[in-house]
């Protein structure tokens, strides 16, 4: 079988993959139902009222998606340029623990002085982190892959080092969390009483300016045609090491703001199950955002849907909740061959 | 001093053996793939197949090499798909094997749960029993490490010699040799660059898929969530440590063991000073000095990572 480009078709034909991989994934999750004993119909209703069907569901839905906007923004970023940054959770977790390290009491300043002081130091944070395993790369040529993987487990363990250590809550009962972010370092809520923060204006925010970057300015076209194919961008001029640092820097900090909003907006402490394995769902939201950075935030919302849907259903039909992310992981594999049957077709022979 | 003793004893090297053992048949399955052109980043969802589903055939009644045979069969099933997206429909061989070990992952967590909906503490089987060579195993240290093992560890062993012997004495190697180099060479010979392709993908993740069975049937006798715990990328490291050959990997697998082992005892001997995390992080620090050590000399296959159309140059 051989692969042929397509011409350029109608909308409605290039919707037609990714409707159909979004069906074929529906379909994948109602034989894991039915083998869970149950109705694929009314569990899928479950899943989708628990995720939009009242104010409070659809409220969690935005709160669950804001950490995956940022990582989804910070990979969608470092794929464009190919730099495989796979590790958005390390980057989160750096931010969290730089969010501690400032807004426990360190810096007795005003919230509006505090609050983009600490933000601006996650990114910092993290942006450092990305930078060592994107120097390897162009320095070494070691693998970001690998070196970005492993950094996951080194800071997960650097962390509960940190939260037995340095950063421990001395009143926590001995269990590893730091102290709670004092009050000026913590982002308010958008809604007097409900969990939704200022971290998703933030992350809106994000998406919009990494749009630019990437539509608007030499940068982002410097990283498409880096990502594109390098060898053509080094003899066109453009310095691909230079850009190459910088769209590490960009990732590695947008990643981090994920973990400087969870703590500084929803949880107000840092603890080792801050993040649920954000940074690898970041890939599946990058993904089905084509790498677009506003599509991230649409594509962050569903599969925050889905968690937050699979999560209340699992409470009442009993089907365990690993659905979600078995339905996340199949849409982002549908989701690339959609991706490629739309352009290309498929000839037998 | 107390430090450089634990190197003459038996008990460290048996040790480092077993550790190694896991690491071994993974980091052949992924050898395997690389050397014909595909880079697998779906071993460790694979490798956390493998575990469980050997684990769970023989906690449902199946014997230990039954359980070892459906880990190999559910592995090769999961290295199908990722071959077939990878290899005729040539999508990004990054995606895709983050995409199967997210799948894999997920999948088999959700089915842990299906079956075993109530349980707080894993349930046991009855693992591999250590089999003593007689003679070999009498020899002080060396012997009794390589020697007084369970027969999976032998398994490992034997791994190595027939994925080196097909690769460099068979035409099948030199064809899988040059699929990862050179396929349309191997073309121009009328063999299909895709077929060996996905037939080494599928036999790589197999062995990858073993080696998480050692894990639940071997090392230990339960299977509990995220016990790969990175293996599967450490192996990736060492097949780049190992400059693709089956050999040096395998060495790089044991030094790599024996410096996890010691660790361990290094950690007892320290008695708390030293965080112990510090110790935990040793094995990912260490693959990324292996990377790092090797990085100026590592000559990738040419053909890795780069999808072949017939009749494309």
């Amino acid at each position: 079988m051989r692969l042929e480009p397509k011409p350029a078709q109608s909308l409605a034909a290039t919707l037609l993959y990714p409707v159909g991989a979004i069906v074929v994934t529906l379909g994948f999750a109602a034989l894991l139902v039915l083998a869970a004993g149950a109705d694929p119909l009314s569990v899928f209703t479950l899943v989708a009222r628990g995720a939009a069907g009242s104010q409070f569901a659809l409220l969690e839905t935005l709160t669950r998606a804001t950490p995956l906007i940022f990582t989804g923004l910070a990979v969608a970023v470092a794929f464009r340029a190919k730099l495989w940054n796979i590790g958005a959770e390390a980057q989160l977790y750096i931010g969290g623990v730089a969010t501690v390290v400032l807004g426990t009491g360190l810096l007795p300043w005003p919230s509006w002085l505090l609050l983009p002081i600490i933000a601006v130091a996650a990114m910092l944070a993290g942006a450092l982190l990305l930078l060592g395993p994107a120097l390897l790369k162009t320095r070494l040529g070691v693998d970001e892959v690998v070196t970005t993987l492993l950094l996951n487990f080194i800071v997960l363990l650097f962390v509960s080092m940190l939260l037995e250590g340095v950063l421990k809550d001395p009143t926590g009962l001995g269990w590893p969390q730091s102290r709670k972010v004092i009050e000026a370092a913590q982002l308010p809520r958008i809604i007097q009483g409900k969990r939704l923060h200022y971290g998703f204006v933030l992350a809106i925010v994000s998406a919009v300016a990494v749009w630019i970057i990437m539509k608007k300015t030499a940068l982002g076209y410097e990283m498409r045609a880096v990502g594109h194919n390098p060898e053509a961008a080094r003899f066109a001029g453009i310095p691909v090491n230079r850009v190459l640092m910088k769209t590490a820097l960009l990732s590695g900090g947008l990643a981090a703001l994920a973990g400087f909003s969870e703590v500084a907006g929803l949880k107000g402490n840092l603890t080792l199950d801050l993040s649920p394995g954000y940074g690898y769902s970041g890939i599946v939201v990058a993904m089905l955002a084509m790498l677009n950075p506003l599509g991230v935030v649409a594509a962050a919302i569903f599969v925050a849907g889905i968690f937050v849907g699979a999560d209340a259903m699992s409470r009442s039909a009993g089907v365990p909740s690993y659905i979600a992310d078995v339905m996340v992981a199949t849409a982002l594999l549908t989701m690339v061959v959609a991706i490629l049957l739309s352009r290309f077709r498929v000839r037998w022979r | 001093m107390q430090a450089l003793d634990i190197l003459l004893t038996a008990s460290f090297w048996v040790a480092a053996i077993r550790i190694a053992s896991p690491l071994i048949f993974a980091t052949m399955g992924e050898l395997i793939c690389e050397r014909a052109g595909v880079l697998n980043l779906g071993i460790e969802g694979v490798m956390t197949v493998g575990a469980f589903a050997g684990w769970f055939t023989v906690y449902s009644g199946g014997d230990l090499w039954t359980g070892v045979a459906v880990a190999a069969v559910s592995g090769a099933l999961f290295g199908l798909l990722h071959a077939l997206l990878t290899v005729p429909l040539g999508l990004s061989q990054h995606v895709v094997g983050i995409g199967i070990t997210l799948l894999a992952t997920s999948l088999t967590y959700f089915t842990y749960r299906l079956v075993l909906p109530e349980v707080t503490s894993p349930p046991k089987i009855e693992p591999f029993a250590p089999l003593p060579i007689p003679g070999l195993s009498q020899i002080p240290i060396l012997g009794e490490a390589l020697f007084s093992q369970t027969p999976l560890t032998y398994l490992a062993f034997a791994s190595v010699a027939v994925v080196a012997w097909v690769l460099y004495r068979t035409p099948l190697g030199l064809a899988m040799r040059a699929a990862g180099e050179n396929p349309s060479a191997v073309e121009a010979q009328g063999i299909s660059v895709s077929g060996i392709r996905i037939g080494a993908v599928m036999a790589g993740s197999a062995l990858m898929a073993v080696g998480g069975a050692f894990l639940t049937m071997s090392a230990f006798n339960s299977f509990f969530f995220e016990m790969i715990n990175g293996r599967g990328w450490i192996c990736i490291a060492l097949v780049v440590f190992g400059s693709w050959r089956p050999g040096k990997a395998l060495i790089g697998a044991i030094l790599f063991a024996a410096f996890d082992a010691y660790q361990v005892r290094l950690q007892q001997l320290t008695g708390g000073v030293v965080p112990y995390q510090i110790f935990l992080m040793m094995p990912y620090v260490l693959s990324i000095l292996a990377l790092v050590l090797v990085a100026r000399r590592a000559t990738y296959p040419r053909a890795l990572m780069i999808p072949y159309q017939k009749g494309e140059r």
